[in-house]
């Protein structure tokens, strides 16, 4: 008896040191090795720097383009990718909420809109640019066609997937249509729509690339392909890095909102620390 | 029937395609009666609940309902979780509820000081306290109960069926419950209606006629209890 109550808080201190390791630390662990290891490789020579060059060159030109260049292929990407994601998105919800509150509406729409999500987006590239020429206006189509079906198909599955329960709870109390959308379901279905906002953003810095990659004159991925012709892997590189990082930051800001909008959740937040 | 009742329904159908469920069911409630609805699972008890409460309207047959409103509390506590427990009780008035009645409320139902509580931190018992509140606030003159604390433990379930009698007695409501359990039934109501199986009508009627408030170890209660637990295995129930 007695030996068993002492085993106890022999363990404890060790579980909690592990522990009080900040979470931010234990995810830069492996970046950061994998960044020591590539500048070694490829200062001893194992991998050409023409092919590879080496983490710190990259931050030599990424600072060298932060002086330069690099403000206007931001500004002019991020201008694109929130022009045809707001365009992309606020179709997307109209037409979500059109087809999942109706069932009319669902029986005259959701078909063409299966049809139309078995095409491979970027098989619309071609037709863009016959249509609309190389200039914004086919790059903004093809990223707001990007991110129409995720907002659309997560949008229409969070109203179908509304507890009928609680819409009982609104017409118990006569709700109008109106009043029932505002009180219950918009609330109801908010996870799920933003769930799909999230997905429709991420794909919408990609296909603002591949928009990029084929025809431009500015942005990442004119830079990026700047790069490949110029023989610059430090540059594709340094283009690669600023995506993500705004990649990251846009979708952190939706995560922000999303945080601060669904606080009443009560869902798994994942074990440990 | 008497000519005050408060409320008077007649089902003479109800059926969902093929299959009748209620078959000329008659019920009248009179101005703070308590009754309760027994019956097996299936036979259509939270059906006739629901054409009472006016959310199934498609029945042949007549229902008379009071001028003022009729209330219902659900099996589950269906609380909006993105709403706090006091917009949760005004949640029929949108955000312009009226604030000194909820707070007067919630007091009554004893959750004081868990008036900005989200659902998701109560407890089964809490959030059923927090639906009867909801029910309440419209001020009804009925409140119908279908299985409410079915979900819940049975001391918890013991203490809500005190709070709930408290709570009608106090406001004067009238109950319509429907339960499974035969000690409820009799602790809570004044008339004990035993259903048969499909197509279902009201079998047998039960008066308790004991006053409040009620012994659970009262022998009378036993006696009920011997009576309906017949009145069931004649109803096929078990
Ligand atoms: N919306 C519905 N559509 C079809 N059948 C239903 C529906 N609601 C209830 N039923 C059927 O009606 C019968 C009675 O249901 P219900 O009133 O929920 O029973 P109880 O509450 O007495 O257990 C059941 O057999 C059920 O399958
Ligand atoms: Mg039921």
């Amino acid at each position: 008896m007695t030996s068993k109550t002492q085993a106890v808080p022999l363990a404890t201190p060790l579980a909690l040191n592990r522990s009080a390791w900040p979470r931010r630390l234990k995810g830069l662990v492996l970046p950061v090795l994998i960044l020591l290891v590539l500048e070694v490789v490829v200062r001893v020579g194992w991998l050409p720097s023409y092919q590879m060059p080496a983490p710190s060159e990259i931050a030599l030109t990424l600072t060298d383009l932060a002086e330069g260049a690099l403000w206007k292929h931001v500004s002019a990407s991020l201008g694109r990718v929130v022009l045809g994601f707001v365009i992309g998105a606020s179709l997307a919800l109209v037409f979500a909420a059109w087809v999942g509150l109706s069932r009319e509406a669902e029986a005259y729409l959701e078909p063409t809109f299966a049809g139309l999500r078995s095409i491979p987006s970027l098989a619309w590239v071609p037709l863009l640019l016959l249509w609309l020429g190389i200039d914004e206006t086919s790059k903004i189509v093809l990223i707001a066609i990007g991110a129409f079906f995720p907002v659309y198909l997560n949008g229409v599955a969070a109203i179908r997937d509304i507890d009928r329960k609680l819409v009982e709870v609104g017409q118990m109390y006569g709700f109008s249509r109106r009043r029932l959308v505002r009180r219950i379901l918009l609330p109801a279905a908010l996870p799920g729509l933003f769930t799909g906002l999230r997905s429709g953003l991420s794909l919408a810095w990609m296909f603002l690339v591949a928009a990029e990659l084929i025809a431009a004159t500015k942005g990442l991925g004119y830079l990026l392909s700047d790069g490949r012709e110029t023989s610059r892997p430090d540059i594709v590189l340094a283009a690669i890095i600023v995506l993500a990082l705004l990649g990251k930051v846009s979708d952190g800001l939706l995560a922000a909102l999303e945080k601060r909008c669904l606080a009443w959740r009560d869902t798994f937040q994942g074990a440990g620390q | 029937m008497s000519v005050r009742a408060l409320l008077d329904i007649h089902v003479a159908r109800k059926r969902f395609a093929d299959t009748t469920v209620l078959k000329d069911v008659r019920l009248a409630l009179q101005p703070r009666e308590a009754v309760s609805l027994l019956g097996p699972s299936g036979c259509g008890k939270s059906t006739l609940l629901r054409i009472v409460a006016g959310l199934e309207q498609d029945f042949q047959g007549e229902l008379r309902r009071p001028d003022g409103e009729v209330a219902f509390v659900f099996q589950e506590p269906r609380l909006m979780p993105w709403l706090t427990v006091e917009q949760n009780i005004g949640f029929s008035d949108d955000n312009h509820y009226d604030r000194a009645w909820v707070t007067q409320l919630i007091e009554e139902v004893g959750l004081k000081g868990f008036a900005q509580a989200l659902p998701k931190a109560l407890s089964g018992g809490m959030a059923q306290r927090v639906a009867i509140a909801r029910g309440l606030y419209s001020r009804p003159q009925v409140l119908l109960l279908d299985e409410p604390f079915s979900a819940v433990d049975a001391f918890t379930r013991m203490k809500l069926q005190d709070l709930l009698l408290q709570l009608a007695e106090h406001h004067a409501i009238a109950l319509l419950l429907v339960t499974h359990d035969v000690d409820e039934a009799l602790y809570l109501s004044d008339r004990v209606l035993v259903m048969d199986n499909r197509p279902s009508s009201i079998r047998q009627a039960l008066a308790v006629e004991l006053p409040h408030p009620r012994d659970r170890r009262d022998p009378r209660l036993a006696q009920l209890k011997a009576l309906s637990l017949t009145a069931l295995q004649q109803a096929h129930v078990i």
